[in-house]
């Protein structure tokens, strides 16, 4: 069974900018070490960041059928900011995943427990096959 | 000497690969590496034989080459246990395993079977194992019909084998009993790997290994090895009874055609005939399981002409015995929808209510995908459109939600006034 768990963070999650040094690296080390964990597991097939939302685009077909691009992102409280895809056996196990990912350590080495969005991929089996 | 690679070849080269893992492992003693020096044998045999045409002997080529891994592999092994300790007399031992002379035994094939179905393994990692030791599939075919990266299968079988090893599993035949108690396990991969074959995702039907297949070719290679099991005879006729309507379950779009909207014309004759054949030699054996019942049923589908003319009280009986024999909601559900079609839709009704106290099954999309469908059948379009629309919320197949959603948008036609 494929899920995806989507990470959200405050847009004031940039704050992130501002992290000590020590706590960046063990926020990084830790991702890097759930990456391994899952790749070792063969659960892992795919696992993106995404940049911070001021490099988004809004994009809609213009008359022409042609882009029309708005400049910045709208005020939105929460954001994407990085995605795992992951296949697992059950949604226990992609709930565990969850839960670790989102007790990634923050500033001060304390947890974030950051919200994780954990939705199925649709590729479930057809009815005959249930 | 070579013959020509043709269409029998990939057939041929995949059926060898158990049978020459079963010659190195029992060789090397090493059932792990052994697997990862076939792989790399097959992975040779594909690219070279095509081009080289097939060698004479292909078994003993495959065994040479994979034992050349081995010892390659044995030997930096022991180089780097020398540099630590310095163990000079294995190098010899070493020299006299490079004489190949195959021992074959022919219940390799069988003895890799339930190893690579072993209980302790997660179906995930039982059907990867089995694909690549049994099936002789690449790590590569194996990732692509999973749609996961070709790493990520690679670890799934290291890990499987690590399983293996840490439980003391040992190569050798399991006892006659210890294969009754594991034969269902066995039984349950392989039906696995059918119906992952018949998953689809978006493009997935685009350049995707045929599991449904695969799972066709090594059912019926355990049929030759365990000819006189009546369940595994069932399973390979459940197979081929289902996979016989295979061209007619889609529609050009990929949309999902449920049986009695398909073109029975398109259905598979000589699949069906086999099927039925080798269900009907089964169930003489007198022991009746639950790969015997589904397949009676499929049968009786595949026998029928239209919706119509199917002999709906036949498979309500069987789906009454099924339900005694391996007792499911998923049963349960199947067995209202032929009570239905016996009865009225109002008695699938009744029955369905039993299973919303079911923590298994309720709140399954199915549960409503069916009773909207006997909504429909007793003129009540409203709660049918409701129905269609929880149940595509709730489905995880999206063939299955397209067909759902459109169920509900036609009834929703009909309501509009001024329509017919």
């Amino acid at each position: 069974m494929k899920y995806i768990l989507m990470m959200n963070t405050m847009k004031a999650g940039q704050g992130v900018l501002s992290w000590p040094r020590k706590d960046l690296q063990a926020h990084i080390g830790f991702m890097m070490g759930v990456n391994q964990e899952l790749h070792g597991r063969g659960e892992l097939v795919s696992a993106e960041g995404l940049s911070f939302p001021d490099q988004a685009k809004l994009v809609r077909a213009g008359k022409d059928g042609q882009p029309v691009t708005d400049g910045i992102f709208p005020e939105s409280k929460e954001f994407l900011a990085g995605f795992w895809i992951i296949d697992v056996d059950n949604p226990q196990r992609a709930y565990e995943i969850a839960a670790k990912v989102s007790a990634a350590p923050g500033p001060g080495g304390a947890p974030l427990n950051m919200p994780i969005e954990v939705r199925p991929v649709m590729s479930g089996p057809p009815p005959e096959m249930l | 000497m070579t013959n020509k690679w043709d269409a029998t070849s990939e057939h041929l080269l995949r059926g060898l690969a158990p049978q020459v893992l079963g010659a190195v492992a029992r060789r090397f003693r090493d059932f792990s590496s052994a697997e990862d020096a076939v792989q790399e044998a097959m992975i040779a045999a594909f690219t070279q034989w095509p081009q080289q045409g097939v060698p004479e002997n292909p078994r003993g080529w495959l065994i040479q080459v994979a034992s050349r891994r081995m010892t390659d592999h044995m030997r930096s092994e022991i180089a780097r246990r020398e540099r630590e300790t310095a163990v000079a007399a294995e190098t010899e031992n070493l020299t006299s395993l490079l004489v190949v002379e195959a021992d074959m035994d022919p219940d390799d094939t069988l003895i890799l079977l339930f190893m690579c179905c072993h209980p302790a393994l997660s179906p995930s990692s039982a059907i990867a194992l089995t694909l690549r030791a049994v099936g002789g599939l690449t790590t590569a075919e194996i990732a692509n019909a999973f749609l996961v990266p070709e790493a990520t299968m690679a670890q799934r079988i290291s890990r499987a084998k690590q399983t293996i090893k840490t439980s003391g599993v040992p190569f050798r035949l399991p006892s006659p009993l210890e294969r009754t108690g594991q034969l269902p396990t066995v039984l349950h991969v392989l039906y696995l790997i059918f119906s992952e074959g018949y998953t689809s995702s978006i493009g997935s039907h685009l350049q995707r290994f045929d599991l449904a297949c695969e799972a066709i070719r090594l059912t019926r290679s355990t049929k030759t090895l365990l000819p006189d099991n009546p369940e595994v005879a069932g399973l390979l006729a459940l197979m081929l009874l289902t996979d016989a309507r295979r061209a007619a379950r889609t529609g050009p779009d990929e949309e999902l055609i449920p049986l009695d909207k398909q073109d029975r014309t398109l259905w598979d004759r000589s699949a069906i005939s086999e099927g039925i054949e080798l269900l009907t030699a089964a169930l003489s054996k007198g022991s009746v399981g639950l790969y015997q019942l589904q397949a009676a049923i499929a049968a009786v589908h595949d026998e029928a002409a239209s919706v119509e003319n199917t002999d709906w009280p036949q498979i309500l009986a069987l789906y009454e015995l099924l339900q005694r024999v391996a007792p499911s909601p998923m049963v349960t559900l199947n067995l209202a929808i032929a009570a239905a079609m016996v009865h009225g839709p109002a008695k699938g009704l009744e029955l369905l209510r039993a299973l919303d106290r079911d923590p298994r099954i309720a709140g399954h999309y199915r549960l409503d995908a069916v009773r909207a469908h006997f909504f429909e059948e007793m003129g009540d379009r409203e709660a049918a459109i409701q129905h269609y629309r929880i149940a595509a919320a709730r489905t995880t197949s999206m063939p299955e939600r397209n067909y759902l959603l459109t169920q509900a948008a036609r009834l929703a036609e009909l309501l509009k006034p001024g329509c017919p």
